[in-house]
């Protein structure tokens, strides 16, 4: 049965991508974009990677979304007519991918256990993270624990990314006039719907950001839902108002802060003794000192990507308004 | 059958691999080959989590009763990997409103022919 559902599952995702290619209407490409990326999210689940899913079902369903058809409103929604003949690039590609299927043969066969990805470093952290970092979710511990240092960087490319949307767009600041007649305020059953789901949306960012040592989530999908919760927010009630709940000159404060948070565990626990990010020197007890360790960098990823994702969209909706205005 | 099941998802991989790859060498909108290249990098998404399934295997999350889990690690690189590349896709977004904004264009072909002309 799970053999069957891969099998249909991935025929439609090969079917979307595919639709892509022949469409010219742009909000369409774009929409099924976001179909793509659900369809993906359901095979990482039923692949067993629950956070991954989790984590492509609130970044490509969603923000990616959100923010090509931002670039749709300001750059247009049609594709002009190709007139090059689409020959050349047929053949590349099919040549490329002739060479590609004939690689895959020599794979490993899909989903043994003794396939060589699973016999390094794997079975360590399957059978021992439990016991030395103590938490269920081995992924969490992979991620905040055992790969901390590469987590810190991936957390600093987000940042960096903002830093390079920023000085692109330009920030927008509060006190600018901003049209009257952003958001969708005409609309009484999304703005109430959008009321009653906004507390919700947050208390589950919030669950998933604590909850996350023990099931699927972490700073990342914390982050990123937050985020979401927000830009439900500026969409319905226009940008304005947001700014008055979360301006963008806090949000720049927010995400270098979630890194310097990040940082300053692995300084403190150099300090301790250790060596950078080390939490066994935390806390008398090594476990103890995991957990404190691996909660307080998640905060610090969840608010890094929560000010980031949130100030990204901000940079473009307010291009969107500018550009509306003129 | 089993040969075809041991390989499908490799295949699927490589064909949006191809899809993806196709778009951002054919597209003249430059929006349409950031959703290209979007869908190549989560065809590689897909490649990544494939290999760290194991048949009969859970969610690398301790429960009672499982002896046999699927293999962390690709989720942890891939799970990050999500996130920085929706970042990457913002800054490529901005690009492109600079270009239509300094060229009026985000059709390869017409701008291209504008740089030509200076």
């Amino acid at each position: 049965m799970a053999v069957l559902i891969d099998l249909v599952l991935l025929a439609m995702l090969a079917i979307t991508a595919l639709r892509v290619i022949f469409l010219k209407d742009l909000f369409a490409v774009v929409m099924l974009f976001g179909i793509y990326s659900f369809l993906s999210a359901l095979i990482f689940v039923s692949l067993d990677a629950v956070d991954v899913a989790f984590t492509e079902a609130a970044v490509g369903a969603g923000i990616s979304t959100v923010l090509m058809l931002g670039t749709l409103a300001l750059t247009g929604r049609t594709e002009k007519e190709n007139k090059h003949s689409s020959l050349l690039p047929i053949l590349v590609v099919g040549v490329t991918g002739a060479a590609l299927v004939y690689g895959t043969l020599d794979m490993p066969p899909f989903g043994r256990a003794d396939n060589p990805v699973h016999e390094h470093v794997a079975p360590r952290y399957i059978e021992e993270s439990p016991k030395e970092v103590g938490l269920p979710n081995m992924v969490t511990s992979v991620l905040a624990s055992y790969r901390g240092f590469d987590t810190l960087g991936e957390t600093v490319v987000v940042f960096a990314a903002a830093i390079g949307v920023f000085s692109l767009l330009g920030i927008r600041r509060e006190n600018e006039n901003l049209s009257p007649e952003s958001g969708f305020k005409a609309h009484r059953v999304l703005r109430v719907i959008s009321k009653l789901l906004i507390p919700m949306v947050i208390l589950f960012a919030l669950y998933v950001q604590f909850h996350g040592d023990f099931g699927p989530g972490g700073g990342f999908q914390a982050g990123v839902i937050a985020a979401a919760a927000f830009i439900l927010y500026a969409l319905t009630f226009g940008l304005p108002y947001a700014f008055a709940v979360i301006g963008p000159r806090f949000l720049q404060l927010l995400a270098p802060l979630g890194v310097l948070l990040y940082a300053s565990v692995g300084l403190y626990s150099m300090a301790k003794g250790g060596q950078f990010l080390d939490y066994n020197q935390l806390a008398a007890d090594p476990i103890a000192g995991q957990h404190y360790g691996i909660i307080i960098i998640e905060l610090g990823v969840g608010i890094t990507v929560f000010a980031v994702m949130l100030s990204i969209f901000y940079a473009f909706a307010s291009q969107v308004e500018r550009s509306n205005v003129q | 059958m089993t040969f075809i099941v041991d390989y499908y998802n490799y295949w699927i991989v490589v064909f949006l691999m191809m899809t993806g790859f196709f778009i951002v060498i054919s597209a003249n909108n430059l929006v349409k080959k950031i959703v290209g290249l979007n869908i190549f990098q989560t065809s590689v998404f897909m490649l990544y989590i494939t290999m760290g399934k194991v048949s009969g295997g859970t969610a690398p999350i301790v429960a009672e009763g499982v002896t046999q889990y699927s293999n962390p690690l690709p989720h942890v690189l891939i799970l990050t990997a999500i996130v920085v590349g929706v970042a990457t896709t913002a800054v490529g977004l901005s690009l492109i409103i600079r270009i239509k904004r300094a060229y009026g264009t985000v059709e390869e072909n017409e701008f291209k022919h504008e740089d030509e002309a200076i």
